[in-house]
């Protein structure tokens, strides 16, 4: 079936839209603003604006935040947890943390208060043997009390569930029968992971997440086959891949980071299609600098992250690191005298000064204002007219130009500096915590505010270039057509590599891919090709941290060949060779998870028809000249209409390039070159003219 | 040798934009530094529990000049003494180089405990020494009586590690590899300390190829004055700080347990003292140096000092400015300024105390401001047996407790302690690696100071043992004397630990500090531990609050009613 693809991408101000033509490959863009609560409204209305009625998409994917918002503004469900006996406070112990290093205060609710936290008598030992087998009475009698007590979903985790699943799978069975809705999470099926407060959190996350995010989905799809799309609709998963929708509603906790792993995967194609495989990314928002890094093609997933303290899910996602420093930041003056940027943020409501809806305090979008490097008449989004520079002038003068004695030019480009630093210091951390050298890194920004960035950035971390996409504000939703369906599993093994059985290896990956082939086959998706990654997190006796060792698994028409002891531990030395330079003399290596992607690809759309028509001229692309403030001078700067210019077209800096969603500044010293998909490619004017 | 300007006084004027973009550089460069060890590590102490520190120091004083973000609180503020000790060893010898690396871990020059192995790297640029960069990080086990160096029962510093006075590591860009093998011969993992050694020394080689990219940039003169005027600023911030407190004496005092050999308690006194924009803590009245392990030495009594005023004031940067206007005073051989060769290893449950002390003087000045104590107790507990095969076993952790009350909620439960931001192991860790049980993981009731913000819970581990024998080793405080309320608070709970026996169950004479209790299979240890100290008087706190606190099970009906009144009672939240 061909038709029209759609991507839907939620952030916290618009609603992209991306529609592909499956047939023509004509794409278009379309941005609206979200709604809230119910993100839906947004959703259907810009499906709406984008395409003229949905009989003829054959695919709606859609990354979205409901779950996120729903975690970060605890709207989640009146929830129950059944656990050990011993262990009901696991979840609000956390792993004895703190929320700040320095300061000492606040206090932690967790999603479910202790009075719903019930126990029953029930114990599994480390290796498996069940020391006292479950009190179903107790479980079913623990299921009515919450019933009772309204609750409309439930978790179950049982201690060291991982190694023996037997009593919690009886436990969660007897509540199924009871309960009278499918909102039941086992910490078995979800997480059979070794680590008793990261399964709970994950778990009883899932749980408070249930019939909120179950409840947004049959909303929207029943609106959507309403409106009479009868084609595919898919859920954007934290790790990249999409899942059905049904796969949505019973892990919800999966979805928690979805809107920004979609726009990373649409940068590291974009990235990869343009000839560069290594890629920083830099999603500048309303109150944070997001950074992802993209090596050599391959996404790094991170294992776990904090939704807010101590509300951690652990369940594979695109890692993204971020810090206080986007466009709503608030620039200010400490009591020693030294400037800052954020981490207080007027984020996108009020807004910077320059929004003209409240807030007097300056912040990085009102400096980028005041140095014309942003076109006050035209503000991105469209929902304002026009922006106050002066408004934005004067803030920068009493909070930032008055206490350090500058002007109002040379204040607005301090906070720029200073920002712009911070942000450079983010992307240099990536970099080497991975152990990587920026210098063999492209920079692409993405969002509405990163291609102003993108020039200062690439000088101040020595980045090889930047990429600014053909349509940067919508790089999210893009990303939902690119993305492939990819399901995770877990499993932990915590065995010495040499007394693992090479059998039961393989029975738990076939387990696994079983599992994930059935879901990919009820999805109704149709997939260029179907692939199986295996790792293990594996680590020396003794240590506590592993190392994520990837190794290549046969699977033939669905069956699994296991991998060999020999090429577990081989691929083993390499990754940790690479690591920590040398292996260790004698030392036993340990297998603590193993860990199985199920990959359905997704056919590609050629990124080439996103191109520039092929009979653009530069001169017409001129729009006019306004003068900018950059490298410490006005110039008198050109302006141009950035999807005007055709291919090849070589713009040198002092310049500005505009677009309905971002603005890129070419800074003297630096030339941008539209590439043959419609990319910029900026890079140090000395480096461009190679 | 150096003839970089730094304090002096005749600082070259910096613009207040490149300051700004300097100061994230430089502290960008002790953040790498510590993501490198972090990475490279094998020993998990510093993998995990992020138990090191790396900066850059003064070239003629060694006061802090930038610290990491990520390292241990502690460490902010005791590495100067470190860069010091080598500064005075390296005077003495006369003959500093570009390229060498001095290393040592004696507690006494350098503060915290002999686990900490610093190294510091003396930095030249155009010939002359610009400034200093050191690593400090736990290592695993520095040799001793007792595996991973904590000896309750030491009564010098011999019976805890081996002890290692400022050497050359490095000589000149050259590694001495005698210093190596004797290293590697005085631990019992030999391999952790290997693999902590290059990460340290891979995270020296990063600050200084950051440090000569940095200067290439900007020039030295101009990170110079960046140097000097962020001393200054650190300095104007906490002088404007210490300006918003009252002007007064203040004076608080609490008690150590004992000492792990004698059962007298320790008293730990401090006057805290303002005077417009100057502050003294003045520890006089503090008992004399203890038999056993919970002296410190002076640099770990000022570090600590710094600790409890940056949780004050948690916007200062770890920069020595902050230090300009403090005034320090503590006599002379007493707990607090401990001489060689007295035990150290406990360092932490005393210098808890210390911070413990300063808050409760500094909450009769500002109470709004200041937190209420901590559990106060890093409560180390070791068991340790053999399985059925023969092999050793050793589970050895840190146990959390509640945090304390203050103008703004309720203390945190079970959180970590002050000067650490360690993680617990999870118990299903600790189980598949040792034969141990837990009965109970849980929230401690009752155990919480009251208030009008009560302090946190506390916890309560309850772990069984599943092997035929095994030895169990408790490092605690707290066993006799509570964490303390503030602005009116109550006191929490106190710390309790006990043992079964084959009569029943058993507590160690020295309340919170044993050797050696014997365990049978099936015989269990049970550890409670403090809650936080609440804020405020309990009778403002609300009935509803009250009645919450009842019905989540963190308060027994009876305490409700002693510390509350009766009101709850008849509350509907």
């Amino acid at each position: 079936m061909t038709g029209r693809m759609i991507g839907v991408d939620v952030g916290g101000t618009f609603t992209d839209i991306f529609v592909l033509d499956e047939a023509t490959g004509a794409a278009r863009v379309a941005k609206v603003p979200t709604t809230r609560p119910d993100q839906s409204g947004g959703v259907l209305a810009g499906i709406g604006r984008a395409v003229d009625g949905a009989s003829g998409v054959s695919t709606v994917v859609h990354g979205t935040t409901a779950a996120t918002n729903a975690l970060l503004e605890r709207k989640g469900a009146r929830i129950g947890l059944i656990t050990t006996e011993g262990f009901r406070d696991v979840l609000e112990m956390r792993r004895r943390d703190r929320r700040r290093t320095w300061g000492l205060r606040g206090d932690f609710d967790p999603v479910v208060p202790r009075d719903r936290r019930l126990e029953v008598p029930e114990r599994v030992l480390a290796d498996g043997t069940i020391r006292q087998p479950v009190d179903l009475d107790a479980v079913r009698a623990a299921a009515r009390t919450l019933l009772e007590d309204g609750c409309t979903a439930v978790a179950l985790i049982f201690v060291n569930a991982y190694a023996n699943p037997a009593n919690e799978a009886a436990a969660v069975a007897a509540v199924r029968a009871v309960w009278p809705n499918p909102h039941v999470s086992a910490s078995s099926e979800i997480l059979p992971e070794i680590r008793e407060f990261e399964r709970t959190s994950t778990t009883a996350l899932n749980a408070y997440l249930q019939p909120e995010v179950a409840g947004y989905l049959h909303r929207l799809e029943t609106a959507l086959r309403d409106g009479g799309f009868g084609g595919e609709f898919l859920i954007v998963q934290s790790n990249g891949g999409v899942m059905a929708v049904d796969t949505a509603c019973r892990l919800p906790v999966r979805t928690a980071l979805s809107g920004p792993a979609a726009g990373v995967i649409a940068a590291g194609y974009i990235a990869e299609t343009a000839g560069f495989p290594n890629v920083v990314t830099g999603d500048v928002g309303g109150t944070s600098f997001d950074v992802s890094l993209i090596a050599d093609g391959h996404t790094a997933l991170a294992a776990q992250t904090s939704i807010d303290f101590g509300m951690v899910v652990r369940t594979p996602m695109i890692e993204i690191t971020t810090i206080g420093a986007g466009g709503g930041s608030i620039a200010w003056v400490d009591k020693g005298g030294l400037l800052n940027i954020g981490p207080q943020s007027a984020g996108s409501d009020p807004g910077p000064v320059a929004y003209g809806r409240g807030n007097d305090r300056p912040t990085v979008t009102d400096a980028n204002v005041v140095l014309g490097r942003i076109d006050p008449d035209r503000p991105i989004g469209g929902a304002l007219d026009r922006l106050d520079v002066d408004a934005a002038a004067r803030a920068i003068d009493a909070h930032v130009g008055a206490p350090l004695g500058l002007d109002t030019t040379v204040a607005a480009e301090a906070i720029l500096r200073v920002a712009n630093a911070r942000m450079a210091g983010a992307i240099r951390l990536v970099s080497i915590e991975r152990g990587f050298d920026p210098k063999h890194f492209s920079f692409m920004p993405f969002g509405g505010g990163g291609a102003l960035h993108a020039a200062a950035l690439i000088a101040e971390c020595g980045l090889a270039r930047a990429i600014v996409p053909r349509y940067p504000g919508v790089t999210s939703a893009l990303g939902c057509v690119i993305a492939d369906m990819r399901q995770d599993f877990v499993q932990t093994v915590n065995a010495r590599l040499d007394s693992v059985s090479e059998t039961d290896l393989g029975t738990v990956i076939q387990r696994h891919v079983d599992a994930g082939l059935a879901l990919l086959d009820a999805s109704g998706v149709r997939f260029a090709a179907r692939d199986v990654m295996v790792g293990f997190d594996m680590a020396y006796l003794g240590q506590t941290h592993t190392v994520a060792v990837p190794v290549p698994v046969a699977v033939a028409d669905g069956t699994v060949t296991p991998p060999t002891k020999a090429a577990i531990g081989a691929a083993f030395d390499t990754v940790y060779r690479a690591a920590y330079g040398r292996l260790l003399d004698n030392g036993v290596r340990r297998v603590l998870n193993l860990r199985t992607g199920v990959i359905g690809r997704r056919p590609k759309f050629d990124l080439g028809t996103l191109a520039p028509a092929s009979d653009a001229v530069v001169a017409d692309a001129l729009r006019g000249r306004r003068r900018v403030y950059m490298a410490g001078a006005w110039h008198d700067t050109a302006i141009y209409d950035r999807l005007a210019l055709p291919v090849d077209a070589m713009i040198t800096g002092p310049a500005i390039l505009d677009q309905p969603d971002t603005t890129i500044l070419i800074e003297p010293g630096t030339a941008g070159r539209v590439d043959r998909f419609g990319n910029l490619i900026l890079e140090a004017r000395e480096a461009s003219a190679s | 040798m150096a003839d970089r300007p730094a304090n002096t006084g005749s600082v070259p004027d910096i613009d207040p934009v490149t300051l700004a973009v300097l100061a994230g550089r430089m502290e960008q460069i002790a953040d790498e530094m510590d993501a490198t060890l972090f990475r490279s590590a094998f020993n998990p102490i510093i993998a995990e529990a992020h138990d090191a520190s790396h900066g850059l120091y003064d070239a003629t004083t060694g006061d802090t000049l930038v610290q990491g973000k990520s390292g241990l609180p502690i460490f902010v503020g005791v590495m100067a003494f470190a860069v010091k000790a080598v500064i005075d060893k390296a005077a003495g010898d006369g003959d500093l180089a570009d390229g060498d690396v001095f290393i040592f871990n004696d507690a006494h020059i350098g503060g915290t405990h002999l686990s900490d192995m610093r190294l510091v790297r003396p930095y030249f640029r155009d010939g002359a020494l610009f400034c200093y960069l050191a690593s400090v990080g736990h290592w695993h086990d520095v040799g001793g009586a007792v595996p991973g160096n904590y000896n309750p029962s030491a009564t010098d510093v011999f019976q805890e590690a081996l002890v290692l006075p400022p050497v050359r590591l490095v000589r000149a860009g050259t590694l001495q590899q005698d210093i190596v093998d004797i290293l590697l011969r005085n631990t019992r993992l030999p391999q952790s300390a290997q693999g902590d050694l290059n990460g340290q020394l891979g995270a020296l080689d990063l600050g200084v190829k950051r440090l000569d990219a940095l200067l290439d940039d900007y020039g030295a003169d101009t990170v110079s004055a960046a140097l000097a005027a962020l001393g200054n600023r650190a300095e104007a911030l906490i002088r404007s700080e210490i300006a918003t407190l009252p002007d007064g004496r203040w004076t608080a005092e609490d008690f150590l347990d004992n000492d792990g050999i004698d059962g007298a308690a320790l008293p730990i006194r401090v006057a805290l003292e303002v005077r417009g924009d100057r502050l003294t803590l003045d520890f006089a009245g503090t008992a004399p140096v203890a038999r056993g392990p919970v002296n410190i030495a002076r640099p770990t009594a000022i570090a600590c000092c710094y600790v409890a005023i940056k949780h004050i004031f948690p916007a200062l940067p770890a920069n020595a400015g902050v230090m300009r206007p403090v005034d320090i005073r503590i006599p002379d051989e007493c707990l607090l300024s401990a001489p060689f060769p007295a035990p150290t290893g406990g360092y932490t449950e005393t210098i808890l105390r210390m911070i413990d002390v300063v808050f409760a003087a500094a909450a009769q000045a500002v109470p709004d401001r200041i937190v209420a104590n901590a559990y106060g107790t890093i409560n180390a507990l070791s068991i340790a047996g053999r399985r059925a095969d023969g092999s050793p076993w050793v589970m050895f952790s840190f146990y959390g407790g509640g945090h304390g009350g203050s103008s703004e909620s309720d203390g945190l439960n079970h959180g970590n302690a002050p000067i650490s931001t360690a993680t617990i192991p999870p118990a299903e860790i600790l189980e598949a690696a040792y034969p141990v049980l837990f009965r109970q993981w849980a929230l401690r009731p009752d155990s919480a100071g009251a208030g009008a913000h009560r302090g946190g819970l506390g916890a309560v581990y309850e772990i069984e043992v599943l092997e035929e024998r095994a030895q169990a080793f408790l490092f605690g405080e707290r066993g006799r004397f509570a964490p303390k309320g503030i602005a009116g608070g109550g006191d929490a709970a106190v710390n309790r630990f006990v043992y079964e026996t084959g009569t029943g169950w058993a507590a160690p004479p020295l309340v919170s500090k044993m050797v050696g209790i014997p365990l049978m299979r099936g015989q269990r240890v049970r550890l409670e531990t403090p809650g936080g100290g609440g804020y405020g008087p309990p009778n403002r706190r609300t009935a509803a609050r009250v009645a919450r606190d009842v019905r989540l099970g963190y308060l027994s009906p009876d305490q409700a009613t002693a510390f509350y009144g009766a009101a709850w009672q008849e509350t509907h939240e």
